[in-house]
């Protein structure tokens, strides 16, 4: 692949992912808005759906907290992707411009670019497609602060899960920015639980779960959710979270890993597929779930 | 209801629980780094280079821009006011303001200190950043650039900054305290909804 064709593309993933939000996002807050019995809680939502809408007009980020950056990439990926990717982030950063968030964990110098050791952090899906896909996911740290993991005693089973959820929810409060959107990862180990909590969020709202089985408790985790009456920003409410996307893996039969990532409501991602011929398509969510 | 700097002890004692308000006028900008440096300053007994007074300091790691022209605001949402918890109520008390803007309320030792100093805690929607951005008619300085963008002190100039909700009053009443304690109250509908 061209490097410059994906620098490129990584600047524009940057660019869609956050000055707007996907259509399925904006689509829950304003249903969320229409269903609030709360007056505080409407008027938050409104204030939220009003700013996304002076963001699309002008063209900048929807919230200042841009993130940090988690990429995901599918396909004949090689040792020059990152680097690439690097340079995509680094150059947004400047030219949207993204705040530039990434500082040394303990003398907390800041990059000013958004690049430096570990940051973006690049997961890899090697496949033999012909084509490169990048999913970007930008991370503001108020929901990311609330990430949290339990090594449950499989005896808990499942309830052990939901009461695990319920309380991260409850404990977030108001400061993950709801309404979120609920990524739990179940089984793995502990780091691949964490792992797939984020990667949950990279499914639209409204396309349900490939099993059946966890639709219906993503479905009953969210009305749950709904009834604690947290709310929006925490003022009180209906509409605590917009949903719960689950992913799951095998693990250890000593073990039940449950790991909850919440994303606040400028849950913003975006997609690129980009051929071998050069053609490149965008979209707001991997094309192959 | 429009606040404007400089407040009063009187006029924000005077502010009700959940009334909805906006500011105007000269705003400090400042997160955690601006916390810990003022308040090293202050034991050091070195000066701060503006003084806080009667302020509004408004939590917010904003996105700036410069031109020749000077420094633009691009995007000033609240950050998570808890992060500043431990060190909010040695800050009101050294440096005297009178409300603080930010999102997700602060925690027991803050609205006491609020209570004792006269001080409020206006919850603004976390992430509107770019409604905000518009209310800032002006950045009137920067400080401590060193810090970095998201952690230097701004001083701004806004035009009725938000709709803002008077979510800690200054009588050391909070209302993230009373949604608490509703949803404690709707913990046991939740819990049963999920056959717990
Ligand atoms: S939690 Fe999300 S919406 Fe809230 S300030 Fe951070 S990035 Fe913005």
């Amino acid at each position: 692949m061209v490097a410059d064709l994906i620098e490129e593309t990584v600047v524009q993933l940057l660019r869609d992912a956050v000055t707007t939000l996907p259509p399925d996002v904006i689509e829950a807050l304003q249903y969320a808005e229409s269903c609030e019995t709360s007056e505080v809680a409407r008027s938050q939502l409104r204030t939220i759906l009003d700013n996304v809408d002076a963001a699309g007009r002008l063209s900048v980020p929807v919230c200042q907290d841009t993130g940090v950056h988690v990429f995901y990439v599918t396909g004949p990926v090689d040792a020059s992707i990152e680097e690439s990717i690097c340079m995509g982030v680094a150059r947004a950063t400047e030219e949207i411009p993204l705040r530039p968030n990434v500082v040394h964990p303990l003398t907390r110098e800041n990059s000013g670019t958004n690049v430096a050791i570990g940051l973006p952090h690049v997961i890899y899906y090697p496949t033999g497609d012909e084509f490169l896909e990048i999913t970007v996911l930008p991370k503001g740290a108020g929901s990311e602060n609330m990430t949290s993991l339990a090594m449950l005693p499989p005896s808990d089973g499942i309830n052990g899960i939901k009461q695990f959820i319920l309380d991260t929810v409850v404990e977030a409060g108001g400061r993950p920015c709801p309404p979120t959107i609920v990524g739990v990862g179940i089984g793995g180990t502990s780091e691949l639980a964490v792992s797939m909590a984020k990667e949950a969020l990279l499914r639209p709202l409204g396309l349900p779960n490939l099993d059946p089985e966890l639709t219906i408790l993503e479905n009953n985790l969210t009305e749950a959710i709904n009834l604690t009456g947290i709310g929006p920003m925490g003022l009180g409410g209906d509409t605590t979270v917009l949903g719960v996307r689950i992913c799951t893996a095998y693990c250890h039969t000593a073990s039940l890993p449950v790991a909850v990532n919440l994303q606040c409501w400028a849950a913003r991602r975006a997609t690129a597929r980009i051929y071998s011929d050069g053609r490149v398509r965008f979209g707001r969510s991997p094309f192959d779930p | 209801m429009i606040l404007e700097y400089p407040l009063s002890k009187n006029k924000v004692q005077a502010l009700q629980l959940g009334q909805i308000v906006s500011v105007s006028g000269t705003v400090f900008i400042g997160r955690d780094e601006v916390h810990m440096r003022a308040l090293e300053r202050r034991h050091q007994g070195k000066l701060l280079p503006v003084d806080l007074e009667d302020g509004i300091l408004y939590h917010c790691g904003p996105i700036m821009t410069r031109d020749s022209r000077g420094w633009k605001v691009i995007a000033a949402g609240p950050t998570t006011s808890a992060r500043m918890n431990k060190l909010e109520p040695d800050f009101i008390k050294e440096f005297g303001i009178r409300a603080i803007i930010g999102k997700g309320g602060m925690s027991r030792p803050t609205v006491e200190a609020m209570k004792e100093h006269g001080c409020v805690y206006l919850a603004f929607t976390g992430g509107a950043a770019v409604l905000a951005a518009q209310k800032i008619t002006r950045v009137r300085g920067v400080e401590w650039l060193d810090l970095g963008m998201p952690e230097a002190l701004w001083i701004i100039e806004a035009d009725s900054l938000g709709p803002l909700t008077v979510a800690i009053d200054a009588h050391g009443n909070s209302l993230y305290d009373n949604v608490e304690k509703e949803v404690q109250g709707n913990l046991e509908a939740a819990r049963l909804r999920l056959g717990l």
